[in-house]
């Protein structure tokens, strides 16, 4: 039995690494998208662009303006002069924000009444303007502060020459701290998805059209009056694939570690362990869709279909607690979700296996009936 | 085992409505070469599928080395070797590769191997292309080295299904004297075709028609039985007689 399963799994790692073209296929794929997730697919915002609309023209408006500026969040691009610019520059695209001092604004200060300043976000890419919109709030609202306790000392002082007495106001800071990500890079979150993604496409995709491409060119109706039994088969057809998985496992985490800095905080040993599982779900249902397919361009448009919803669902980039409750329900049945949170915790939390057996056995479950639905399918008849 | 290679007794096999194999009883000794002769689609194909455990009988029964297809197909496996029209071969695979993996797959013996490689190389004329990747042989040598590695496990019996489709004149009458050596070191060999050439190279021929078997014989009885000089007028005759029949 052995002997036949190895002859299997050498045949196939030879067809494999020797194609150029399938040897394109193993390094092509991580490389883009670890480039396109690493550097290309930023959601970070960093240097907005603001135009500035000063119609005050006091000392206070210009204080406001050195705190914008200051910051290294903004960098401010234009002063506009009328309503009709506000639009122009936003029509235009020129800018993420306008900030829109209205007049009245040092006088408001002065007397300790509220002051107005307009901020219009352009809202064409929701991400941006919700991250604009609160930074900018975060400025104006220590620039307030500022104001305020100089307001109170003022009447403090003033006390002397017996004007109505205000209590020091007790001022609440927020100072939110963001726990696994303190700089929120967005790469941290998606590096490790792409791991996720990958290992899915690759294995996926070589176990179907590996499989699909024997029936195809009728080698597999030979194997098929070999005295070599399914289950051998199957073995010596999936174990290749789950060997090339684990290598590019590895490669991601080595490219996402040393080249985009992406922390591995939990253990890489668990990390390899429940992969395993994963892929054994991703050879079953390779398994299952060579089951159902007679040629490589099915084969292929099948895993297409299947990995699109699968990626969609799976919490790479669309968080799944956003989804309708029925398509809720729905991720339950997919693979790539609780890998996806199992890769997250252990790169990011650096958690192990106490908080994360629940996705794990999820995967082993899964993975298991998958390919034992497949191997069931998978007969030595041709009807 | 019995004196026959194969013993095929009401075979049937229907695909929904359409009957592919309609009742053909037939025996086949050892060291026999046997033809099944018929136009395309008269259920050749598909009644050696059945013999080689591909497909499973609708009726009927097929004992094949002994063991019977629909119970013991695995068995009927380690007996025969099996050769169809595509010259099923692994064409990013070099020829020493090709036949290292057959080996293995039959499980021939570690220490036959080489010889039965050198056996494989020899017959397929292939010695010194060990290394050549197998897409890049001609038709007729791949065929050869098909046949080749379908019988590295010598086994007693051999299905050729159309072995000789789209190879040259000269390839196919070289590929027959291969067919002879194998007959005359005792193998059976079981061979469909649609050339009448080829037909008279048989020691008995079955002739298939729309899944029936509608004559029986050695060329010689076929064609005295009918008075005909060749076997082609031999066929279109019982064809057409065939025909009128069924009207």
């Amino acid at each position: 039995m052995w002997e036949r399963i190895r002859e299997m799994i050498i045949k196939e790692l030879k067809q494999t690494l020797r194609e150029p073209k399938m040897r394109a296929t193993l390094i092509m794929p991580p490389l883009i998208q670890l480039l396109v997730f690493g550097y290309a697919v930023n959601l970070d915002v960093e240097h907005a662009k603001l135009a500035w609309m000063d119609q005050d023209r006091s000392i206070e408006s210009r204080e406001l303006l050195e705190q914008f500026t200051g910051s290294a969040r903004f960098t401010v691009v234009r002063f506009l002069e009328s309503e009709q610019d506000t639009h122009l520059t936003h029509d235009r695209s020129e800018v993420e924000g306008v900030v829109r001092i209205l007049p009245g604004f040092a006088a408001d200060i002065a007397r300790g009444r509220a002051a107005s300043v307009q901020v219009l976000v352009d809202g064409t890419n929701s991400n941006t303007a919700s991250i604009v919109s609160t930074q900018c709030t975060q400025v104006i609202r220590q620039f307030s502060a500022k104001k305020l306790e100089k307001l109170q000392r003022q009447k403090l002082v003033g006390r002397a020459v017996d004007r109505p007495l205000f209590a020091p106001l007790p001022t609440l800071t927020i100072e939110p701290r963001v726990w696994f990500n303190p700089e929120l890079r967005s790469r941290n979150y998606f590096v490790p998805g792409v791991l996720v993604n990958i290992i899915m496409l690759v294995t996926l995709s070589l176990t179907s059209m590996a499989i699909v491409r024997e029936k195809e060119i009728g080698t597999m109706e030979q194997l098929m009056v070999t005295p070599i039994r399914p289950i051998e088969l199957i073995i010596g057809k999936t174990l290749p694939f789950a060997a090339i998985g684990m290598i590019q496992l590895l490669f991601i985490t080595m490219v996402g570690m040393l080249v985009f800095q992406v922390p591995l905080n939990g253990s890489p040993g668990l990390l390899v362990f429940s992969s395993l599982f994963f892929i054994e779900c991703t050879l079953g249902l390779g398994l299952f869709i060579s089951t159902i397919s007679n040629t490589q361009q099915q084969a292929m448009m099948t895993t297409l279909f299947v990995f699109q919803p699968m990626f969609m669902l799976s919490g790479f980039s669309f968080p799944i607690r956003n989804m309708p409750e029925i398509v809720q329900w729905v991720t339950y049945l997919n693979p790539m979700r609780y890998f996806m949170e199992v890769v997250r915790g252990i790169f990011l939390k650096g958690v192990g296996i106490e908080i994360l057996w629940p996705q794990i056995l999820a995967l082993a479950v899964l993975g298991t009936t998958i390919l034992a639905i497949s191997a069931m399918r998978f007969r030595k008849r041709l009807d | 085992m019995s004196e026959f290679s194969v013993v095929i007794e009401h075979l049937t096999k229907r695909f929904g409505t359409f009957v592919a194999v309609d009742n053909v009883t037939l025996n086949v000794g050892k060291g026999e070469i046997f033809g099944f002769l018929g136009p395309n689609g008269a259920g050749k194909s598909t009644t050696i599928r059945i013999l080689c455990g591909l497909l499973a009988p609708t009726s009927g029964k097929a004992i094949v080395a002994g063991y019977n297809v629909a119970s013991d197909p695995e068995l009927v496996r380690a007996n025969i070797g099996y050769m169809s029209q595509r010259f099923s071969l692994y064409d990013d695979l070099t020829v020493a590769e090709n036949i290292d993996f057959f080996s293995g797959i039959y499980g021939v013996a570690k220490d036959k191997r080489p010889i039965r490689k050198q056996y494989a190389l020899d017959m397929s004329g292939l010695v010194g292309r060990e290394d050549s990747m197998t897409r890049t042989l001609p038709g007729g040598l791949k065929q050869r080295l098909a046949l080749g590695c379908a019988i590295l496990h010598e086994p007693p019996i051999i299905f050729l299904d159309e072995p000789t489709s789209g190879v040259d004149p000269i390839a196919r009458r070289s590929f027959w004297d291969l067919i002879y050596q194998l007959s005359e070191a005792g193998q059976t060999v079981f061979v469909t075709t649609h050339y009448m050439d080829e037909a008279e190279y048989c020691h008995r021929l079955a002739l298939m028609y729309k899944g029936k078997m509608i004559s029986l014989g050695t060329p010689a009885e076929l064609k005295q039985a009918l008075g005909k000089g060749s076997m082609e007028e031999v066929f279109v005759e019982s064809i057409e007689r065939e025909e009128a029949a069924s009207v």
